[in-house]
């Protein structure tokens, strides 16, 4: 018999929810700055189910000191912050192509921005 | 010396890393090409004391920091992962000369410092997933090269660049982190990010849902960055329009190291578990990388833009590579690994071929190549020899790797495999067929039948890595045994 108590796995029901957030944001929506914020959201999520999976109920930082046993594990924060590193360059770079879009095509909208391809040849 | 043969494995990586921000403060065209064709050739070098070592001594482990694995980060260098270092630096050392006036011509000139700088960090990035032996360093070194790329495309003069790459960047993060969630499972599990350690701790887990979900995110991530059918979406626009010299670099190498890392996942990581075989996978696998081959040389034939036709054959030659891994014997398994070498090879070759016709004409579309046999007659001598490579034609690389295949599919048993890998071999004669019937058989649009090759600075080295590409096809020696024994050590792992 499991118990379930608060928080239980309610972290991962939202790393999944902001996980098809982002994905549906990526995939439906036509602006292009929104599908940068959805494919960041999207980074989020993942960044949650690191920490999360890391955290121990009860669990103190890992510190060497008397009294104290149970510790959460560190490294998924660390691998975290090196994909939040990551995140950031790919946003900004993404933004920064968006820009570009604009000047141009002058739209960034992704279905008219296909149809000034398709002209182009 | 004994100090650079010490460390090795870690030099291939850092110097084009340590390189590329000197590109950026001395914010000069010329004097960037010139320190970074310097780095490559001097990292060339150090790529072949490697292979050297590997051959003499077997696998290398280097522990960075002197912090040995599970706990530090390690370097795991195999046969495998020597010669793809030795494919992107020795495609790096020769894209670099030959990229100078190409990149002139197609960049402005203010960015230049830029693209060589972005070059250095992209082949930094691919070394770097080619020797690291832990694998949320993989992700890393996956986004070091990635966004490197995407700035390189978008360099390209065309603004429909811009789009391409900003839809690679946008698929290729997707396909990152899909391999970000499915490695944060198998750490839920075993508590490890060291391949070799994984290895032994995944087992034991293995009939979890977890791990089941870990290894769908991760070859559904690994797919997106190499471009397995369908999907490869992102590639065809990407090269389209990316600079020549650097659709010529990327096409000879991304895809490739991608592959290899999926290898390494699948086979090392994965490998005391078989995954093609425990989860029944391995059809799956094969029909979608026979799929692969069909559909993406049937799109290439109806291509009238040359840069666009050969990234649908690379669509298709990846799919050779994958039906190579996913047949499952030593022969087999070698034809996926030398066709990574050899496709780099006549790709390279090719996409720089197509960057000489560019510089002298101005375009690759297909009808402004006519009479290109009377214009351009050292160029597109080099298509047609390019072209016979793809198609496999004896004497030449592409005969070699699709000898090992066809080989690996019989000796499987699997005679409808090898039937089709001939059959698509037809396609790629049709349309390297349609490049060469409008070069040599139809006469030059009025005005322009004078003849003006392209400068030496381009030919010379699209003509080294073609002649690479015959000498390797004519003596498979060194590639056959290369990819024979680690073809052997990897399925090793997994019997």
């Amino acid at each position: 018999m499991i118990e379930y108590e608060f928080p239980g796995l309610l972290n991962y029901w939202i790393v999944f929810l902001l996980m098809m957030i982002g994905l549906y944001i990526v995939i439906g929506h036509e602006n292009l700055i929104k599908k940068i914020v959805g494919l960041n959201v999207f980074q989020v999520s993942v960044f949650v189910f690191y920490i999360s999976m890391a955290k121990i109920k009860g669990g103190t930082a890992p510190i060497l000191a008397d009294g104290i046993e149970v510790y959460s594990n560190p490294l998924p924060h660390v691998l975290i912050l090196t994909a939040i590193v990551v995140g950031v360059a790919t946003t900004a770079l993404g933004l920064a192509l968006v820009v570009r879009v604009q000047e141009s095509f002058g739209t960034i909208e992704d279905d008219e921005v296909r149809e000034q391809e398709e002209q182009d040849g | 010396m004994s100090f650079i043969a010490e460390h090795i494995s870690v030099l291939v990586v850092i110097v084009p890393l340590m390189a590329a921000p000197l590109c950026v403060i001395v914010r000069h065209g010329a004097v960037s090409w010139g320190w970074a064709t310097l780095v490559c050739l001097a990292n060339f070098g150090l790529s072949i004391l490697l292979m050297q070592q590997v051959l003499a001594n077997g696998t290398i482990v280097y522990d960075l920091g002197g912090w040995e694995g599970p706990w530090g980060i390690v370097y795991h260098i195999d046969e495998v992962g020597a010669l793809v270092v030795l494919i992107v630096s020795a495609i790096a050392a020769i894209v670099m000369p030959y990229a100078k006036e190409s990149i002139e011509r197609e960049i402005p000139k203010e960015r230049h410092y830029l693209a060589y700088c972005m070059m250095l960090l992209c082949i930094a990035g691919l070394i770097g997933m080619a020797v690291t032996g832990d694998a949320f360093n993989l992700f890393v070194f996956l986004e070091v090269s990635s966004l490197a790329t995407y700035v390189l495309i978008a360099l390209g003069n065309d603004r429909r660049a811009l789009t391409a790459a900003l839809r690679y960047l946008i698929l290729g993060t997707v396909g990152a982190t899909f391999y970000v969630i499915g490695l944060g499972m198998i750490y839920m599990m075993t508590g490890s990010l060291n391949m070799t350690d994984l290895a032994s701790l995944l087992p034991a887990v293995q009939n979890t849902g977890t791990v089941h979900v870990a290894l769908a995110f991760i070859v559904v991530g690994f797919g997106l960055k190499l471009a397995l059918f369908p999907l490869h979406v992102w590639l065809p626009n990407a090269y389209t329009f990316a600079p020549s010299a650097v659709t010529a670099f990327l096409a000879a190498t991304a895809t490739k190291v991608a592959v290899y890392a999926l290898i390494r996942l699948i086979f090392t990581v994965f490998g005391d578990i078989d995954p093609l075989e425990t989860y029944g996978v391995r059809a799956a696998v094969m029909v979608l990388a026979i799929a692969g081959m069909f559909a993406g040389s049937l799109i290439a034939i109806y291509q009238s833009n040359v840069k666009r036709l050969l990234a649908y054959s690379s669509v298709a030659q990846v799919g050779y590579m994958i039906l190579g891994i996913s047949i499952g014997n030593a022969p087999a398994m070698a034809g996926g690994i030398i066709h990574m070498f050899n496709h780099a090879l006549m790709k390279g070759a090719l996409f720089m071929a197509l960057g000489c016709v560019f510089y002298v004409i101005g375009s690759v579309k297909l009808e402004d190549m006519a009479g290109l046999g009377k214009r351009m007659p050292l160029t597109a001598a080099a298509i047609v020899a390019g072209g016979f490579s793809l198609i496999g034609v004896p004497l030449t690389v592409g005969f070699i790797s699709k000898f090992y295949l066809v080989e690996g599919a019989l000796a499987a048993g699997m005679w409808p495999v090898a039937l089709l890998i001939m059959l698509s071999s037809l396609l790629a004669v049709i349309y390297v067929w349609r490049v060469v019937e409008v070069m040599y058989f139809r006469s030059p649009a009025i005005g322009c039948e004078t003849r003006t090759e392209a400068p030496m600075s381009l030919l010379v080295p699209t003509y080294i890595l073609l002649g690479a590409a015959f000498w390797f096809g004519i003596d498979a020696t060194f590639t056959g045994d290369v990819a024979m024994s680690a073809a052997q050590t990897l399925l090793g792992g997994s019997k």
